[in-house]
């Protein structure tokens, strides 16, 4: 079978159906079996502005949404003069020739302008969408049947907009079908059904289905880009799963809300982005203090402040280390790819009940609002469940229970309210073993040691059970590239193109990042060659970071803060520049070309 | 603190409601009549102390779960009602009482005063308003009123005291109620009451501040001339409700303001709450569930 790489982008305002397009592209190739990752770069804004969604088709996996584009449909004027210089020599270009007077100017690739009047019965474009025109000349030039674009017009219409407006919508979609069959050159890629076929959602409805596979009974938010995908996957999903969706009036809420549900015994799990995880700090090390298991997801944009809503940035990790004042055990993983945040939520609940404090997933945009095709197979809808030592059940009417024991690992057996026998309060004033207060009124040096030492020594059973990250790629490399979080696919790929031309290249990529076991890290860590760390902020986060942990520093470093996510040339060219350049700077910032 | 659970013979009494650890109040601060009037109700609903749940936030009167023998949570500063929101529906059978003060519930925590009344969770609120901030040693609360040197207004306060059962009544609450803390048989009805009502109920408690206020003990008598009986008042009338808690003047009425038993709480508004607490059912999902989920997104 032949194997190929293609990316078709769809540019337009909002409004114009790009999601829709793009949709239905991705989901039609993901019934062929065909490897999918899309990017969408948009604006904060929900009629207006500029949307260009990129969608990476492949016969193999991807991780990423590459470095070129081969086929770009324009739902607009303004895309065409936008994406013009961005479609790849050999590629084509499709656009609306009753909204674009004059002939764009590319002889390297094929223009492909269609009449919507033409085309169509619909003057006032009021029954179909320009979109559906333009995807099916895209699928005609890339040999895809047009049967399966016409099940998905009737699964995604049918129902809402009735039999007429489907049947319009198919007429519309054979006649440009046929009519790019007359007068377009297909592309020498032509897709070819692979098995099985596959499913497709984005990072956020994976991470909300990894909760729902780890039993989150309880899930609250307030709306916030780019974490809402979650909110949307959650509320619809939550009758029929068994799962209470709370919207709160803020971020505080909603924390103090997960902290109520996960002490009186459910799993509860809550996502924000950076400015509503900065309003949940306080309560984060009140659940440390409490000792209650919640998981927070932090899914970032570009900051500070309100910065770019829209964008991604792996700018919060200090927030999240810092988060909240003193210090506690807690927990930080930051997914590697939309399938890891899959399953990454039940990892973290396991590890968060047995240790009884908060977890964070720190992810971003890239990720969270990327899509990506996966086999239906590989979704472990029943992953271990473990809560740790939890008294849930029928306890001693007259039994002596301490909330706050004091034990080798830290651990204290937890119980509920409604336990009979188990009376306690919790409390976010520092406490002895059986809860009561040593903040106000008994204010005591060595019990305040003694519990302060009892939570502190979860974190060394943690570390324990934290895997350190791999070398990948060939032992023997003249660069290492060190990266965290949704940037594996990326890198990974980096890394490997590197090698093919020339430059031994390997990857080490962290995804638990705190706490860190100084020893295991450094002992991959001593293994890199010219290391690089490539991250998305701008004062170099993670290198700061990793330093302060392992003592570790790196030759160079590549850092992108303009809102965009790496591609993977981005890397590459960073990592020859930093090796080879002539320029004696150990910092590189790629160039975004596509600017939206 | 621990508590060790007593077994209850016959009638349960506020004996058995009250805690191993003695209140730290000031001598004379109006919260211990709250704290015994609340165990009183406790032991008049009958159940074990276990089943519930008494949650507060930080202050001089948030201390208080640590003085009833029952489970409880002393959370962050404000946070009370959200965290007693998610106890609640983690386990809505347990009674959940969320106690503290009005520089805690009206200040800091205010905006999550509104709107846990907007969505009348089954909840039982006891505010204890001495019109200070006791804790912190004596500056001006939410409650404060007009023209009251305190620490932070020395020159006398500016700022107009916001009217807590006013508020109540329009942000939703449907049970809402003013007492004194020398009246305690009211007070303890009330709350008693108030655990029984399906729905968010709210007791703004006049509890005087003996050690910030300039008039110490005599404090008392300024409430006790005050305060008057709510009578001839339809309590299931709202817009009547209103007009009595916005009267201004010299007195200070205490009694059952409104009442709504028309709505249903949020807790038993949720379908998924049908089959118990989602404390007690099994963790995760089926694979048919699963497989239903992979469908739609092919």
């Amino acid at each position: 079978m032949a194997k190929y790489d293609f990316v078709i982008a769809v540019g337009g305002a909002p409004g114009q159906g790009i999601e829709t397009a793009g949709k239905s592209i991705s989901q039609i190739c993901a019934r062929y079996g065909l490897n999918v990752f899309t990017y969408t770069a948009y604006q904060s804004l929900i009629r207006g502005g500029h949307s260009f969604l990129t969608i990476r088709i492949s016969s193999e996996p991807v991780a990423n949404h590459g470095d070129k584009i081969d086929l770009i449909i324009a739902l607009d004027a303004n895309s065409v003069e936008k994406h013009l210089p961005h479609v790849s020599p050999g590629g084509a270009l499709i656009y609306n020739s009753d909204d674009v007077k004059q002939e764009p100017e590319r002889d390297d690739i094929q223009l492909c302008p269609i009449s919507y009047k033409e085309l169509t019965n619909d003057p006032d474009r009021k029954k179909i969408m320009l979109n559906v025109c333009a995807s099916s000349v895209a699928l005609q030039l890339v040999g895809i049947d047009l049967g399966v674009l016409e099940d998905i017009i009737v699964l995604s219409l049918l129902k809402r907009k009735g039999q007429a407006i489907v049947d319009a919508n198919i007429a519309a979609a054979r006649a440009s079908y046929d009519y790019a069959a007359e007068h377009f050159t297909p592309f020498d890629v032509q897709f070819e059904k692979q098995d099985p076929p596959l499913a497709f959602g984005s990072g956020n409805m994976l991470m909300a289905m990894g909760g729902a596979s780890a039993g989150v009974k309880f899930y609250a938010a307030y709306p916030m880009s780019p974490s809402t995908g979650i909110l949307h996957w959650m509320a619809p999903n939550a009758r029929d799963l068994g799962i209470i969706v709370r919207q709160c009036e803020d971020e505080i809420s909603v924390i103090n809300m997960v902290i109520g549900a996960a002490h009186t015994g459910a799993r509860a799990m809550c996502a924000t982005s950076g400015g509503g995880f900065a309003l949940m700090s306080e309560a984060i090390g009140s659940a440390g203090m409490m000792e209650i298991p919640i998981v927070v997801v932090n899914v970032q944009r570009g900051g500070p402040s309100t910065g770019l809503p829209t964008k991604t940035e792996q700018g919060d990790l200090w927030q999240v280390l810092g988060a909240s004042q003193g210090d506690f055990p807690k927990i930080i993983v930051s997914p590697t790819s939309i399938m890891d945040g899959f399953n990454t939520i039940p990892e973290l609940f396991n590890l968060v009940d047995k240790f009884q404090c908060p977890g964070m997933v720190l992810t971003d945009l890239s990720l969270a609002e990327g899509h990506t095709t996966f086999v239906p197979d590989s979704i472990d809808w029943q992953p271990e469940i473990d809560r740790g030592e939890l008294i849930a059940e029928q306890g001693q009417a007259d039994g002596e229970y301490l909330r706050y024991q004091i034990t080798d690992s830290g651990i204290s057996p937890r119980a509920i309210p409604g336990t009979p026998g188990h009376m306690h309060v919790v409390a976010t004033d520092d406490h002895d073993e059986d809860g009561g207060l040593i903040s106000d009124e008994f204010t005591n040096p060595h019990k305040r040691r003694d519990i302060m030492e009892k939570r502190q020594r979860k974190m060394e059973g943690i570390v324990e059970l934290l895997p350190p990250p791999t070398l990948e790629g060939p032992e023997d490399a003249e660069v290492t590239l060190i990266g965290w979080g949704s940037t594996h696919g990326v890198i990974g790929e980096a890394a490997q193109l590197l090698t093919e031309a020339g430059i031994a290249t390997n990857h080490i990529h962290f995804k638990w990042l705190y706490p860190m076991d100084e020893d295991a890290v450094n002992a991959v860590l001593s293994k890199s060659a010219h290391a690089i760390i490539v991250e998305c902020n701008y004062t170099g986060q993670f290198a700061r970071f990793l330093r302060g942990e392992t003592g570790f520093k790196a030759d160079g470093q590549i850092r992108k803060y303009d809102g965009e996510p790496f591609m993977p040339h981005h890397v590459v060219d960073g990592a020859r520049e930093l090796l080879t350049g002539t320029d004696k700077t150990d910092l590189y910032v790629p160039y975004q070309e596509i600017v939206v | 603190m621990a508590k060790r659970e007593r077994p209850i013979k016959g009638a349960p009494t506020a004996r058995d409601f009250k805690g191993d650890v003695n209140p730290d109040w000031c001598p004379g601060c109006g919260d211990f009549s709250v704290l015994s009037a609340l165990q009183n109700a406790y032991a008049k609903l009958g159940r074990g102390n276990h089943d519930h749940l008494t949650v507060s936030g930080i202050g001089c009167s948030s201390n208080l779960p640590g003085y009833v023998r029952t489970y409880g949570m002393h959370t962050l500063h404000g946070r009370a009602l959200a965290v007693a929101t998610g106890a609640k529906f983690a386990n809505h059978e347990l009674n959940v009482v969320v106690t503290g003060g009005d520089g805690d519930g009206y200040g800091i925590g205010g905006n999550h005063f509104i709107h846990t009344m907007r969505k009348n969770i089954d909840l039982l609120y006891i505010v204890m308003n001495n019109e200070t901030y006791g804790l912190t040693v004596g500056q001006a609360s939410p409650t404060t009123v007009v023209g009251e040197q305190t620490k932070s207004t020395p020159f006398g306060n500016l700022e107009s005291p916001l009217n807590p059962v006013a508020m109540a009544i329009v942000s939703g609450a449907t049970y809402v109620a003013r007492a004194f803390s020398s009246e305690r048989a009211q007070l303890s009805e009330l709350m008693y009451n108030g655990m029984q009502h399906k729905g968010f109920a709210f007791i703004d408690v006049i509890s005087p501040c003996v050690t910030w206020k300039k008039e110490k003990m005599k404090i008392f008598d300024y409430w006790k001339e005050r305060v008057h009986l709510l009578e001839d008042h339809d309590t299931s009338d709202r817009a009547a409700a209103l007009a009595q808690a916005v009267k201004t003047g010299h007195e200070t009425q205490l009694g059952l303001f409104y009442h709504d038993t028309s709505r249903q709480s949020l807790d038993q508004m949720e379908p998924v709450l049908e089959n118990g607490p989602i404390a007690h059912q099994p963790l995760g999902i089926s694979k048919e569930q699963g497989d239903a989920i992979i469908q739609r997104m092919m």
